[in-house]
């Protein structure tokens, strides 16, 4: 089985937990990084690596508080390649995470469930 | 002379004010103290939330296109400089960046500003949308998004001006508000 990817959060950059043993994948914090493009490059290398012996199901946690444009290409990104393993027939369920108050979060979601036919599920969270 | 600094920056209720060369570690700096300062004040966290996005992508802005620009050693006007000013007036925080743009893309740069100004919620929504689906990012991840990521998380016109410098170079100022309110 692949090995998982763990990445400390930083004030800039989020925190990265994906283990296809515990069957858990979660990105959340910030990201705010000036290279995002640096950053994402292992995360994206590693979902690629992922949907080669993709889990039966899949289970994917988005949990931002903040994200810069730049981040946002990237994510979306990362989504395609969830939507990929999907198409290719295996479960993958995205929960997108978004703060009572914070509707720009909302509709960064609404955002990318428009341009996905992956499911993506906006859940609010009360603070 | 100092006195007058203070009571100018009192007047113009402006929090931060800086002119200089801009780097990344400067940025995060500005923006961690920022934060820090909205967290102090108590600032609604909506509100906190929304100005911390516009001055990160305000800020960001500058350095990715300062990052980009060629030194020219001869040029009177020291180029790789910008002014970065944050402020917080009755009704809205504002962030308002200056730096020297080519006078070639000046028509561009006030092109897509137009056009972001021009444009209601639900266009922002849909422009935002297809640049991101379609827009290919340049190296450094900048993705042609900045500007209408500001307006849509401004919710108010974005200001601008471009100021002729000499036959290379005009300053290029934006003014992003968020409402307090």
């Amino acid at each position: 089985m692949l090995e998982p990817l763990k990445i400390e959060p930083t004030h800039k950059t989020p925190k990265v937990f994906f283990d296809p043993e515990q069957n858990k994948f979660e990105l959340s914090g910030r990201s705010i990084p000036e290279d995002s493009v640096g950053f994402y490059k292992k995360i994206l290398d590693w979902i690629d690596e992922y949907g080669k012996q993709a889990n039966a199901k899949t289970e994917f946690k988005f949990e931002l508080e903040y994200f810069n444009t730049s981040s946002s290409k990237n994510i979306l990104e990362l989504l395609k390649k969830l939507e990929k393993i999907h198409q290719d027939g295996n479960e993958v369920r995205i929960s997108w995470y978004y703060d009572e108050d914070d509707e720009d979060m909302e509709e960064t979601g609404e955002d990318y469930q428009a341009l996905l036919s992956v499911p993506l599920d906006l859940i609010m969270k009360v603070v | 002379m100092t006195y007058s600094y203070y009571k100018n920056m009192q007047l113009n209720n402006i929090i931060f004010v800086y002119q200089g060369e801009v780097t990344a570690d400067l940025v995060s700096s500005i923006l961690q103290m920022m934060e820090n300062k909205l967290d102090g004040d108590g600032e609604d966290k909506k509100i906190k939330k929304k100005v911390f996005n516009v001055m990160v992508e305000c800020l960001q802005n500058v350095y990715h296109h300062l990052d980009t620009l060629e030194v020219t050693s001869n040029d009177d006007v020291n180029d790789r400089t910008a002014l970065l000013m944050i402020g917080k007036e009755e009704n809205d925080y504002y962030v308002i960046t200056g730096n020297h743009i080519l006078n070639d893309r000046v028509d561009n740069v006030r092109e897509r500003l137009e056009k972001v100004n021009n444009c209601n919620r639900d266009e922002l929504k849909s422009l935002y949308q297809s640049i991101l689906n379609e827009g290919s990012l340049s190296e450094k991840g900048t993705a042609g998004l900045g500007m209408i990521d500001i307006a849509r998380k401004s919710g108010q016109k974005l200001g601008y001006d471009f100021h002729p410098v000499n036959e290379q170079y005009s300053f290029f100022s934006l003014e992003a508000k968020v409402s307090r309110v």
